[in-house]
């Protein structure tokens, strides 16, 4: 479309100040985690790599994240069951009640964290009388990882559709072989960026988290949470801060390639 | 799979083989069996566990807890309700949370509207791929770590002080102006994505067209591109809007003594320890949230999302 040199220059630069309002926080952080100074001060007074060596041995923070590795390998485990088979059941299937199965799918995630998370909290402890501990966090987060497994493998049957499956049948495999040797090999890749991108997702959660874990358990946004208000933790906050990042975009990185280069 | 031609007769020597085998011929010929053992794991967990555990919460917002004990006490009243509808306390916070809400969701679409343009119609295809990929990689960073980092931004000496200091200003600090800068900062890219996918979807050939007929940039976008982009807008904002009044954790890391909802919620929950009356001011957002969902339904937004 024709625009004016003006209106042009003027959009670049309105989108230019966006771009750096969502990227300058971020990159303070980085810098802070660099930082001599223990408070928050800009410009920092010098360059300094200690908060990065005793945050990455910092007992607490490595109990944590293993912690959180460990809820998140579990959670996603129970996620890749269950969205899988719900998956095969919504789109291979027709039956009465389909669209409100596909409501309870997204409404763990659709629904306000605090209201998952006050539902889960009072089932466990007032209803069911549960102590809150590892198993209610991975209760807590395979219930909302379900619907990234699900996205992923729904999408994928769609694409490749049900011919090679009947092909299978018709050549006389069972069920069994034909979803072993015909149906996995063409979701595998779709299960593994659904549950790369719902490992992030629990690894990252705080907000059920905090209302699942009970004081036992601490995992890595915990941990961030409790040292952030705590006064000289702040640059080892930072640190940590900065590997979540990474941490995090790691697997969706991976993720996206994988599902960006299969539709090609 | 020399096993997947064998004749029946043959299977019947190998009993082994054939249980596997009757069992997958029944399934093959018994869909809804089929379909009956792939619902039941996760029905029975999404309803046991999540849609039990919501009701649970409706009921429990109907209970009270033992002032002397602290123990929930079944006894069936209407009083959490009263409460949360007549004490002022409740009221002026609601009507903060909602305020908070509205400059978020306001704040957010004003951003997303320039750039999610220049994305979709000004910029060239591989600055348009490149873009894409700078507001999807921060959507991933860690929801914590970003209101962190505006915890970083806004600290007294921080570079917010440090950059409005040259023009005689200060960091609005931890409270209501930061809270809300630092929703709007995470909600951004949720708001500029369906607005940007909209956006796509307007034919050039109606923008050429408009401009053809005299229409300046401006009054192009306003008539003819606006009208079309609406559904996004409305569906960015579902999010920004939504998302606002569940939120606590951005509160309590940047809001200073601000109190939303969330926030009430999360205090009575832990240190207050009333769970009955947490459950009836988590409803509060439920509702809110159902009557703008209600709203905007009509505009055919909710396909968007």
């Amino acid at each position: 479309m024709r625009i004016n040199r003006l209106s042009k220059t003027l959009l670049w630069a309105v989108s230019a100040v966006v771009l750096s309002f969502i990227y300058v926080p971020i990159l303070v952080v980085v810098a802070n985690s660099f930082s001599t100074s223990s408070t928050l001060t800009w410009p920092p007074p010098g360059f300094t790599t200690e908060w990065w060596t005793r945050a990455l041995t910092n007992e607490g923070a490595l109990a944590a994240i293993s912690t959180s590795i460990i809820v998140a390998l579990a959670s996603t485990a129970i996620a890749l069951l269950l969205g899988t088979v719900l998956s095969f059941a919504l789109q291979r299937f027709e039956f009465f009640g389909k669209s409100t199965v596909n409501l309870l799918v997204v409404l763990p995630i659709a629904l306000p964290g605090i209201v998952t998370g006050i539902a889960l909290n009072n089932a466990f402890k007032t209803i069911m009388g549960v102590q809150l501990g590892w198993a209610t966090i991975i209760v807590a987060h395979a219930t909302f990882c379900v619907v990234t497994v699900f996205n992923n493998v729904f999408a994928r049957l769609k694409r490749v559709g049900t011919s090679l499956d009947e092909a299978s049948s018709d050549l006389g495999a069972g069920i069994w072989t034909t979803f072993r040797l015909v149906t996995f090999p063409q979701i595998r890749s779709a299960l593994f960026a659904g549950g790369l991108l719902s490992f992030a997702l629990s690894f990252d959660e705080i907000i059920v988290t905090t209302f699942t874990a009970g004081s036992g358990v601490q995992t890595l946004p915990i941990f961030i949470l409790d040292n952030m208000f705590r006064p000289n933790q702040a640059p080892i906050v930072a640190v940590i801060a900065v590997v979540m990042i990474l941490i995090a975009i790691v697997p969706i990185y991976i993720a996206q390639r994988l599902t960006t280069s299969d539709q090609r | 799979m020399a096993t997947s031609v064998t004749s029946p007769d043959r299977v019947a020597e190998l009993p082994t083989q054939s249980a596997a085998r009757r069992g997958s011929a029944f399934l093959y010929r018994h869909a809804k069996v089929r379909l009956a053992l792939l619902l039941s794991a996760p029905l029975f967990w999404l309803g046991f566990v999540y849609i039990a555990a919501l009701v649970a919460l409706l009921i429990t917002a109907f209970w009270s807890v033992d002032s002397f004990t602290g123990d929930i006490v079944i006894d069936w009243s209407f009083n959490n309700v009263a409460t949360i509808l007549t004490q002022s306390v409740y009221q002026a916070v609601t009507l903060r949370t909602l305020g908070i809400a509205l400059v978020v969701t306001a704040i957010d679409i004003l951003l997303a509207l320039p750039i999610a343009f220049v994305m979709a119609k000004v910029a060239s295809r591989s600055a348009q791929r490149a873009l894409v990929i700078a507001i999807l990689m921060p959507l991933w960073a860690s929801y914590l770590v970003k209101a962190y980092a505006w915890r970083n931004v806004l600290a007294e000496g921080g570079i917010l002080d440090w950059t409005l200091g040259f023009v005689g200003l200060n960091s609005p600090g931890y409270g209501l102006e930061g809270t809300v800068l630092t929703l709007a900062y995470l909600w951004l890219p949720f708001v500029i994505l369906p607005i940007y996918t909209a956006m796509e979807r307007v034919p050039d050939s109606l923008i050429d067209a408009s401009s053809d007929l005299g229409a300046r940039t401006w009054t192009s976008f306003r008539t003819v591109i606006l009208p079309l982009i609406a559904p996004g807008i409305i569906a960015g904002s579902i999010f920004s809007f939504s998302l606002t009044l569940g939120d606590y954790i951005a509160v309590k890391i940047v809001g200073g003594a601000t109190q939303t909802l969330g926030s009430l919620v999360y205090t009575n929950v832990g240190t207050a320890n009333n769970l009955p009356l947490a459950a009836a001011i988590a409803f509060i957002p439920i509702a809110i949230i159902f009557i703008y969902l209600a709203a905007v339904r009509r505009t055919g937004a909710l396909n968007n999302l």
